[in-house]
């Protein structure tokens, strides 16, 4: 084997690598990513059935709990609320008041099924989507703010 | 005072760092031995200061001295001694301090053993160790200083984030640090090169123990992490694809290609400019993981922005050692001697496919990482990248790695015989290939991709086995022969045939864990029993007490396995009152390398609580693969030390990090 056909061979196949990674990159790209919303952004386009994140604040006064772990309360963003329906054991993190990210989809009763819920542990206690989303809203509480 | 002592310590190593930085390049340009002499000193001076102010900071912590800033805003006074300790580094400050604390040491050591290093050399890696040190110096005295006053002493602290009120994370972030750090030397060794424009075998010698020492932290620190992860979050995951689990993840992958193509630079003098290249990388990759989980830009682009001088400081940092070292490169590399091409059928080629695969596998991670950053700049749409972006791009880019795992050590070097290889191999794909035909056998049907993970996973530990019994040619000559043979085989054989298998060893528990795993999700009324994987759990009732700085409401389950009494598991659930928040204290039982995994939900009025109870088959082998890694990689450390007659031993042994 000459040097050119090695140094062919060794370009090819990294470039082959590259693709490979490439396409496996865009692929997933266009079919693995969830799209974050406010409870204003699901009203306004209230699009049932695609995969999306809500985040907002637990509405106080709207926890319910029902048989077998069935929770169901309502994500505010202080505009719009959306009721949440969730089965299982919430975060340590819920509560009543606080900043909350739901995963799940829109059903056509217009009540959001979660399969997932979280209330992130960060040094706030407030995911930074939800905060984002609340200062745009104009209900950002400034104690929050406070710590950095 | 002891935080002046402390914050002074800390502005006189600036200044020797400052010294440091340019007078043992200046000594090195001009061949003057009395400016590089200077490096040596001024290194083990760093070091001591350096030590000095993280002291000051840990006594301040120790004795609750609420009038320094940062321990008012990370300690109370109520918290175990053993949190006072880790608390120290619980926050961006601290950890800061931790990072140049190792980073001095990591130069202290350099200049203490790197006797045998060319003059020229050791001078300019000092150097550009200090250029390291100098910036981040000026980064914790300008913009994070920990030993700041408050006009006020308050008369309690606000408590350290109780999540972090554990053991694990008290290890977790000095190891990732240990690797972070230690990727710094070989990046300052490849800067020092392209500066000098000269780049031999014996370069990638020298490099080679520094970025097996990092690269072992790394694989600690990642594993200790991952399993705080599992038992303190309360979901029995072990790994989320969270932005801050891949900023670790991707200096690892890097640094994992380094080790293998230094090896190809040390043997065959080849993949020199490449060498180079991932060297720098893997630090900008460790630099880019440190900022991204302490300045919080990954979790928000908002807090970047809220600390403007922080921020700017940190994309100045990157910028100029990133950005400097890819400019260098760009500039020296091209005048770098060309090192051999070879077959692509060889140990080198195996090793290049191994880089090549890495490498692809460290930029998917990259992208998913900070695309959603890029989006959210460039568009305002916020997305996340999760699991499944990771699972269809990592997965496939590493299954070809793990097949080709077992080849890599049984081809020669410059031309190998794949099908001699293959041969070889035999015994253990057929192996794999038998233990996937019983899984599908045993299981009838369900996933069809987990029995072939299996398979993959016996496939590399076999080989590593077949690895050994080759070289000590078992089989072929007599059993006393070949027991004699593999005594006689060097060490750092052993350490590649012993972290192959444990990189096996992992990928067996993962595929286990993710598969098999079992879990329930109730609500239980005390005396009531929940049932899972014939292990039956009864619920004897809620315990409330107190820890020394939280209240802790503790539920006593028995279990009971076909019956029979094996012990009790007590999940519990803390408040921190200083903090209002709570966490969750999983509890594990492990049966062999299994475990049961119990965390406990909301109680409700009625008496019930919410639990989880899951069943992890073998999950214990995920972090014990990854124990059985670092022990090949401190076997091949130890060869090199021990390894007579070679040429340059001295060298060699001279460059080991004392652990």
């Amino acid at each position: 084997m000459t040097r050119r056909q090695r140094r062919l061979i060794l370009i090819g196949s990294s470039l082959g690598v590259l693709v490979l990674a490439t396409v496996l990159v865009l692929s997933a790209l266009k079919d693995s990513i969830v799209f974050f919303n406010s409870p204003s952004d699901v009203v306004e386009k209230h699009v049932v059935g695609t995969r999306i994140r809500l985040g907002g604040l637990v509405k106080p006064g709207t926890v319910q709990r029902g048989q077998q772990l069935m929770v169901r309360f309502e994500v505010t963003d202080g505009n719009s609320a959306i009721p949440v329906s969730y089965q299982g054991v919430l975060p340590d993190l819920f509560r009543e008041g606080q900043g909350v990210i739901a995963e799940g989809a829109l059903e056509q009763s217009g009540v959001f099924k979660a399969d997932s819920v979280l209330a992130k542990h960060d040094e706030k206690y407030m995911p930074r989507e939800v905060a984002d989303s609340l200062k745009k809203q104009g209900h950002w509480k400034d104690d929050y703010e406070k710590k950095k | 005072m002891i935080a002046e002592i402390g914050h002074y310590a800390l502005v006189l190593a600036l200044g020797v760092a400052l010294i440091q930085s340019v007078a043992p390049m200046l000594g090195a340009a001009r061949s003057d031995p009395v400016l590089m002499g200077v490096a040596g000193p001024t290194a083990l001076a760093q070091f001591a200061l350096v030590a000095m102010a993280f002291a000051a900071l840990t006594a301040c912590y120790v004795s609750s001295d609420f009038s320094v800033a940062n321990v008012f805003e990370n300690s109370h006074s109520a918290m175990p001694l053993v949190y006072k300790f880790t608390s120290v580094w619980g926050n961006h400050e601290g950890s800061m301090l931790l990072w140049v604390l190792i980073l001095a040491l990591f130069g202290a050591l350099v200049a203490a053993f790197g006797g045998n290093l060319p003059a020229t050399l050791k001078a300019n890696v000092l150097a550009v160790q200090s250029w390291i040190a100098s910036a981040f110096y000026l980064f914790i005295l300008a913009t994070s200083n920990p030993f700041l006053r408050l006009p006020e002493a308050p008369f309690e602290g606000r408590d350290l984030n109780p999540i972090l009120q554990d053991i694990g994370l008290a290890v977790h972030p000095p190891l990732l640090y240990l690797g972070y750090v230690g990727c710094s030397i070989s990046f300052s060794f490849a800067i020092a090169a392209l500066i000098e424009g000269r780049i031999d075998a014996a370069w990638a010698r020298w490099v080679r123990p520094w970025t097996l020492a990092a690269w072992m932290a790394l694989t600690l620190g990642i594993a200790m992490g991952s399993y705080w992860a599992y038992y303190e979050l309360g979901w029995g995951g072990f790994w989320f694809w969270d932005p801050v689990e891949n900023a670790s993840l991707m200096p690892w992958l890097a640094v994992t290609a380094l080790l293998h193509s230094a090896v190809v630079m040390e043997k065959r003098n080849a993949l020199k400019v490449w060498t180079i290249l991932l060297a720098i990388l893997a630090f900008s990759l460790s630099l880019i993981g440190t900022f991204l989980v302490r300045s919080g830009v990954l979790t928000s682009v908002h807090t970047f922005a809220s600390d403007p001088t922080r921020g700017v400081f940190i994309l100045a940092i990157l910028i100029l050692f990133i950005g400097g070292g890819l400019a260098l490169y760009a500039w020296r590399a091209p005048s770098l001697k060309q090192g051999g091409l070879f077959a692509p059928i060889s140990r080198e080629g195996a090793l290049v496919f191994n880089n090549l695969f890495l490498t692809a596998a460290c930029s998917s991670v990259f992208i998913g990482t900070l695309y959603p950053l890029a989006l959210e700049a460039l568009t305002g749409e916020k997305i996340s990248v999760g699991a499944p972006f990771f699972n269809l791009t990592f997965g496939p880019l590493f299954i070809p790695l793990l097949l080709a795992v077992p080849f890599g050590p049984l081809l020669g070097w410059k031309r190998g015989d794949l099908y001699g290889a293959a041969q070889r191999l035999i015994g253990a794909a057929g192996g794999a290939i038998v233990v996937i035909a019983v899984v599908f056998a045993v299981l009838h049907g369900g996933p069809v991709l987990a029995p072939f993970g299996i398979g993959l996973a016996v496939f590399a530990m076999a080989g590593a086995v077949t690895d050994l019994a080759e070289r000590a040619g078992v089989g072929r000559v007599a059993p006393s022969v070949a027991l004699a043979r593999a005594r006689g085989l060097p060490r750092s054989a052993f350490g590649t045939a012993i972290a192959h298998f444990g990189l096996g060893v992992s990928l067996l528990g993962i595929v286990c864990a993710s598969t098999w795993g079992d879990e329930r999700i109730v609500s239980v009324k005390p005396q009531e029993t929940v049932s899972l994987r014939s292990y039956d759990l009864t619920f004897e009732g809620l315990i409330d007490r107190q820890g020394p700085n939280y209240r802790e409401l503790l539920a006593r389950f028995t279990v009971r396995h076909g019956g029979e009494v094996i012990g009790s598991m007590e999940p519990s659930k803390r408040s921190f009152a200083s903090r209002q928040s709570s966490t969750t204290e999983a509890a594990l039982m492990s049966r062999g390398f299994s475990q049961l995994y119990l965390s406990l939900g909301d109680s409700n009025p009625d008496g019930s609580i919410a639990v989880r109870l899951y069943h992890k088959p073998l999950v214990l082998l995920i972090w014990l693969g990854a124990v059985v890694m670092v022990v090949g990689g401190l076997l091949s450390l130890s060869d090199r030390r021990l390894r007579v007659g070679a040429p340059r031993p001295a060298a060699k042994s001279a460059m080991q990090p004392a652990e």
